[in-house]
């Protein structure tokens, strides 16, 4: 059995294996409108849940009173977290190994928690019902500032966790703290920084929601849910819920968008199943946008202040980092057990840094709980935020082009594989080559006179260029589990007498084409045409156990498992095939589709006579079928990277800002589908702009949301998202089966620097070094403001 | 009340309550589940279908408004078994990822074209600028639309 | 996300619409293009007992100028006005704000002058008819009466419409070959609420001086404001830079912004001061051109 990295051998446009942009075969169902997503879902008898939330960010809850509620005609009935805690179901367990509440019962601890939940004939009559329920709150102090959440004397939020007594939800370090601090008294400069990466949320067009189907006679449970790991969810739940593992069935159907927020488990896909057990018929809960940006998993958020060590000729020495993550009042991110700040300590990025320091610290603050890995792998965009903004602070401090500061700087190729000083392990890389690709793309020689020409019409130009490196594909066992399940993931294929094939995985789409790619790996590996490869996921009955889609995970994992099974199956194929040809297996050539006997062109068979004759003609001894499943335990991480540059500018005036080009040079190793590639660097690049530029969640001092709608929580239209222009280089994946590294989420985690960099450099003479985002026409504004003051 | 619509060109007549949103009509009450709800602020365009050939956000119209009009919904894009040329466009030029902005997408292209035969980049994206999408960037969706117009009405694939 | 219940009506004529609104009172609501209403009735803000849907009322769709001023009936939708050469060629002013309305689709069904009696302090048609000294027509079962624009919006989302009065049309000055008006909308995204608007109207006298002058301001004072000291200060005088800079700080010194997410105030202010002086800038050249 082969395990062969490197990319298979190419296959006819007919096969359309790796490498071809075939069509999306899930296309024909969208495009007829007959997507099939949770809301479309209807089940007999079904009832409606809607939640009654919390106006108050912290508070007491004195008492609740649903009799109003439960009078209404067509309420079937009023559950309360009271009702819950009688079943052990008020709180649950969350992905990061704290508890958060179902339905409140002590206090309400952010805006928005979830308190009651009505069940009604019809989601109409569930609001009426809302109206009707009578909470009386005591306010309590509001904590908007992880900061001021960890100063003594802070008002204590989770005072419903035994031997709490802070608002401290971890500590977490990474690298060693002497060497850097050796490193650092050798230093000719130390630039610094202190940023915010804002509240953000993945904020897919469809919202979260299930249909909770528990049958009162058989005791077996169907939970539609809006996830991105239902094998994984359906773990949880049945220690969540206390129901059989056996009897849940999670079916994740079509998907409208994940992006991270559909990977945890929240309290109304609890109250719905609770509901659906007490009442016996199936409860559907859908949740409003408001509902989905005010409560579900958020992401971002971290208060980051970095120092850089460096000699005068730019060359690094050494990193130091300190972060605060404002968690919200539940420690609910999704992420590696072992990794409380998820792979943030990936910071020290592209370059090769002798010596690094992480030190992280978490805050519970009254706000939603979370965050989820918003379109990145786990707190990477965080990190690739800090480290690139960071850097180029540090060439204007020493007066070196940004570029060259890279470029110097830079893991080279010959270091690989690279041991980062917080134990990552980089796979390949030629940043250099991708940077200098970028730079001349984006006509980088000639900005300097682009900015004068520009000035002389009130505008100020800049260019921003980011050289990140991401680690996904999470992850390998010795490392990485979540909630204590291991990050494997699970790839089970049976090609059929009739010679086409059925592929089934644990991950689970939304959107990213696997449907198409994992046809196209096994056409390659099989040279069955990836037209005649079904692919199916997201029903937990009847796909292997796999821990989902998220953090660019898939390809590096069910990807490889699909590679390796297939190859397994070509395997006993040579035998069948030798079999029917009378040859020894050595004496068999393989192309894409057909085994020959070497030397005898004319004497061949075909994959699909293999297949047939695998029920109908197999050698003695030998299994029947051609069938296989792999668990793939990923060796590493993948590390997919590029460099971004961005050219903007700014009206002097207004402090308004455009974008004159966007040039993204990605390497994600060997591309599948470079057509389905470059839609998710569209897509990336799309939501990086959207962070960079106006996209965040804030609250005012009383602990309000801002940011609950889209009124307030922006996402630029087609009219302000600028054109991007796609460049590549290829360096294979050294332990992948196919070469690939994972693609999804490189733009969103590489591009918000480009975009800020770009803004920074057209201010860069001024000495403006920072803007948080958002970075809003008023906050350029108040820096130029500043600068002129200053 | 009674309300009685044109849908796709098939008429429906049914007895709503006149609080229930368009959109909710057309899914619940008729079963087409092509046009979908992604807020609650009339701010995502997700819900958009034609009203009388126009687009329309149906989040933001009652069903008893549209009585005695005529609606296109994405489920009537196909005709007499054809494909649109914007439905097939969107297939060709990977204009759709998950496929829920997908459905106003194409309706909102195809009242363009209707319009404007032929826009350039910045006409498109003008016009898309009622409609969000979270997956492609817009970037596919403005080829696919571009296609589309080079392509003979009533084409199919 | 679900409105609270109602009854609803749809008239077929003006007299039947005004009937119902004056039997159902303070309970009644017009519906036009609902794009602001309906939105607000989802989230429970808003709560009519009864809906009173005007859009099947003939003869309220009117576009056309007459004794020197345009006619906008109350169901001319955004588009309309963005679509119309009746307007492009006789009102600036009103032809530059309508592509900043909402979004493409919103303008499909959204009515000026809906937006106007919806009062939003946020919305930008106010500020164009403050800017252009419109007049509102109103009636109701008992007649008719013209209320200026200056004295119609009261305060947030509460107009000098009294119950059972329904805005028919909007009347605006035209503006010849000799003025000019512009709408500059600073948002942060397609669909946004302003960060700061500006209307302006200008019209030359034959000697080349400012014959009348029209400033007002969006979304930078609790409700939309007309600068009448930028506006008093400009009229009279010869064109300048100098003096549209005078105006545009006059024009900022009215506006009363509040620090929000969108900026701080001076920011919003200083907005006022840049979009004024250009607006005007612009609307000269079109005057003299």
């Amino acid at each position: 059995m082969t395990t062969t990295t490197g990319a298979p051998s190419a296959t006819t446009a007919e096969i359309g294996g790796i490498g071809h942009s075939i069509k999306r075969k899930e296309d024909d169902r969208f495009i007829h409108g007959q997507g099939r997503y949770l809301d479309d879902h209807v089940l007999p008898g079904m009832l409606h849940l809607a939640l009654l939330r919390s106006p108050l960010p912290h508070a007491r809850i004195v008492k609740i009173d649903t009799s109003e509620a439960e009078a209404l005609p067509g309420v079937v009935a009023c559950v309360t977290g009271e009702a819950l805690a009688a079943h052990g179901l008020a709180w649950m367990p969350t992905l990061s190994g704290d508890t958060q509440a179902v339905l409140a019962t002590d206090k309400v601890r952010f805006q928005g928690q979830e308190v009651v939940g009505v069940v009604a004939e019809s989601p109409y009559v569930a609001w009426d019902a809302l109206e009707l329920i009578d909470v009386e709150y005591d306010a309590l102090p509001t904590i908007i500032d992880p900061k001021a959440a960890l100063e003594d004397g802070a008002a204590l939020i989770r005072d419903d966790k035994e031997g709490q007594t802070d608002n401290s939800c971890y500590q977490w370090e990474a690298g060693d703290k002497a060497t850097t601090d050796q490193a650092f008294a050798a230093a000719d400069k130390v630039v610094s920084i202190d940023t915010h990466y804002p509240r953000s949320h993945p904020a897919p067009l469809e919202t979260c929601g299930c249909i909770a189907d528990l049958d009162p006679v058989t005791g077996q449970a169907t939970i539609y849910m809006t996830s991105q790991a239902p094998h994984a969810i359906r773990t949880l739940f049945a220690m969540v819920a206390g129901l059989p593992e056996e009897n849940i069935r999670v079916i994740s159907p079509d998907i409208g968008g994940g992006f991270g927020n559909k990977v945890p488990i929240y309290p109304g896909y609890v109250v719905a199943t609770a509901a659906s057990l007490l009442i016996g018929k199936p409860v559907k809960w859908v949740e409003t946008r408001t509902e989905n940006l005010i409560s579900t998993g958020f992401a971002r958020d971290y208060h980051m202040h970095a120092e850089l060590a460096l000699k005068n000729d730019g060359q690094m020495l050494g990193l130091k980092v300190d972060m605060v993550s404002d968690n919200g009042a539940f420690y609910a991110d999704a992420q590696p057990s072992k990794f409380k700040a998820g792979l943030f300590h990936v910071c020290t990025g592209s370059y090769n840094f002798p010596a690094a320091h992480v030190v992280t610290k978490g805050a519970y603050t009254n706000k939603a709980p979370g965050g989820v890995a918003y379109r990145c792998s786990f707190r990477i965009t965080e990190a690739a935020y800090l480290i690139e903004r960071l850097v180029q602070n540090a060439a204007y401090e020493l007066g070196i082009d940004p570029a060259e500061l890279r470029t110097k700087n830079f893991i080279r190729p010959d270091q690989f594989p690279y041991h980062s000083p917080t134990g990552f392990v980089y796979d390949s890389g030629d940043y250099d080559a991708a940077l200098q690709k970028a730079l001349d793309a984006i006509g980088y020689a000639g900005i300097a006179k682009e900015k004068e020409e520009a000035r002389k019409e009130g505008k100020l130009v800049g260019v921003g260029i980011s050289s990140f490196t991401e680690a996904v594909g999470a992850g390998p066992s010795k490392d990485y589990d979540i909630a204590g399940i291991k990050m494997f993931d699970s790839a089970e294929l049976r090609v059929h007498p009739t010679g086409k094939a059925i592929l089934k995985l644990g991950s689970r789409h939304q959107g990213q084409g696997h449907e198409t790619t994992y046809a196209q790996i096994v056409a390659s590996e099989l040279g069955i045409p990836a037209a005649d490869i079904t692919v199916r996921e997201g029903d937990t009955d009847n796909t292997p156990y796999g821990l989902g889609t998220y953090g660019s995970r898939s390809t590096p994992t069910s990807g490889a498992a699909a590679a390796v099974i297939a190859r397994q199956l070509r395997e006993k194929s040579r035998k069948i095939a030798a079999h029917l040809l009378e040859a020894s297996e050595d004496d068999l050539d393989w192309e894409p589709g057909k085994f020959v006997v070497k030397g005898a062109p004319d004497r061949s068979v075909t994959i699909q006579d293999v297949a047939l004759a695998a029920y109908t003609n197999y050698p003695d001894g030998t299994e029947p079928g051609l069938e296989g499943v792999h668990y793939y335990d990923p060796p590493n991480l993948t590390y997919p990277f590029g460099s971004y540059a961005a050219v903007i500018e700014i009206d002097e005036e207004t402090g308004q800002w455009k974008t004159r080009r966007m040039v993204a040079v990605d390497d994600c190793g060997v591309r599948i589908n470079p057509m389905i590639v470059e839609g998710q660097l569209h897509g990336g690049l799309a939501e990086g702009f959207a962070m960079s530029s106006m996209q965040f969640i804030t609250f005012d001092e009383d602990g309000n949301c801002i940011g609950s709608n889209f009124t307030d929580y922006l996402i630029p239209t087609s009219w302000e998202t600028p054109r991007f222009e796609l460049g590549e280089t290829v360096t294979p994946c050294p332990h992948h089966p196919i070469g690939a590294k994972g693609v999804g989420e490189s733009a969103t985690v590489g591009s918000p620097a480009a975009w800020v960099n770009a803004v920074i450099d057209a201010l860069a003479p001024t000495g403006v070094r920072n803007i948080d985002m958002p970075v809003t026409p008023a906050r350029v504004w108040e820096a130029m403001q500043g600068a002129k003051a200053g | 009340m009674e309300v009685s619509v044109t849908v796709n060109g098939a008429d429906h007549t049914a007895d709503v309550e006149p609080r229930v949103l368009l959109v909710d009509f057309l899914r619940t009450t008729l079963g087409l589940t092509g046009t979908h709800i992604g807020c609650d602020t009339s701010g995502c365009g997700v819900c958009t279908i034609l009203l009388d050939g126009t687009p329309v956000k149906s989040c933001a119209m009652f069903a008893v408004q549209a009585d005695g009009r005529s609606l296109t919904t994405v489920e009537g894009l196909k005709q007499n078994g054809q494909l649109d040329r914007m439905q097939v466009a969107f297939k060709e030029m990977h204009g759709l990822q998950c496929g829920f902005c997908t459905p106003a997408m194409m309706l909102v292209g195809k009242a363009l074209l209707e319009r404007n035969p032929a826009p350039d980049e910045e006409e498109i994206r003008w016009e898309l600028s009622g409609n969000l999408c979270r997956c492609t960037g817009y970037m596919n969706i403005v080829k696919a639309i571009r296609y589309a117009a080079t392509q003979p009405e009533g084409a199919s694939a | 996300m679900y409105p609270a219940a109602f009854d609803y009506v749809a008239p077929a004529s003006a007299d039947e619409a005004l009937a119902k609104l004056a039997e159902f009172g303070d309970d009644g609501r017009v519906l036009a293009g609902g794009q602001s209403l309906i939105p607000m009735m989802k989230l429970r803000f808003a709560f009519p007992g009864t809906l009173v849907d005007i859009n099947r009322v003939p003869g309220l769709d009117t576009i056309a100028v007459e004794n020197g001023h345009l006619r906008i009936g109350a169901l001319v939708r955004h588009n309309d006005i963005v679509n119309s050469d009746v307007v492009a060629g006789a009102n600036k002013t009103m032809a530059a704000a309508a592509p900043w309305i909402a979004d493409p689709i919103v303008r499909n069904l959204g009515t000026v002058g809906g937006s106007v009696a919806h009062a939003d302090p946020l919305g930008d048609w106010a500020s164009v008819m403050l800017a252009c000294n419109a007049e509102v027509v109103a009636r109701s079962a008992n007649g008719e009466r013209v209320i200026p624009m200056t004295g119609f919006i009261t305060g947030p989302f509460t107009t000098a419409l009294e119950t059972g009065e329904m805005l028919t049309e909007l009347r605006v000055p035209t503006q010849g070959a000799n003025a000019g008006g512009t709408y500059l909308k600073l948002e942060r995204k397609v669909g946004d609420y302003a960060t700061c608007g500006v209307a302006t109207h200008l019209e030359l006298g034959g000697d080349g001086t400012i014959s009348a002058a029209g400033i007002a301001l969006t979304s930078v004072a609790p409700q939309n404001v007309k600068a009448v000291e930028a506006e008093a200060a400009l009229v009279g005088q010869t064109p300048s830079e100098a003096l549209f800079a005078e105006a545009a700080e006059l024009a900022a010194q009215a506006s009363d912004p509040r620090s929000d997410v969108r900026g701080p105030a001076d920011y919003k202010r200083d907005v006022v001061r840049v979009f004024t002086r250009r607006g005007l800038a612009q609307a000269l050249e079109q005057a003299q051109g």
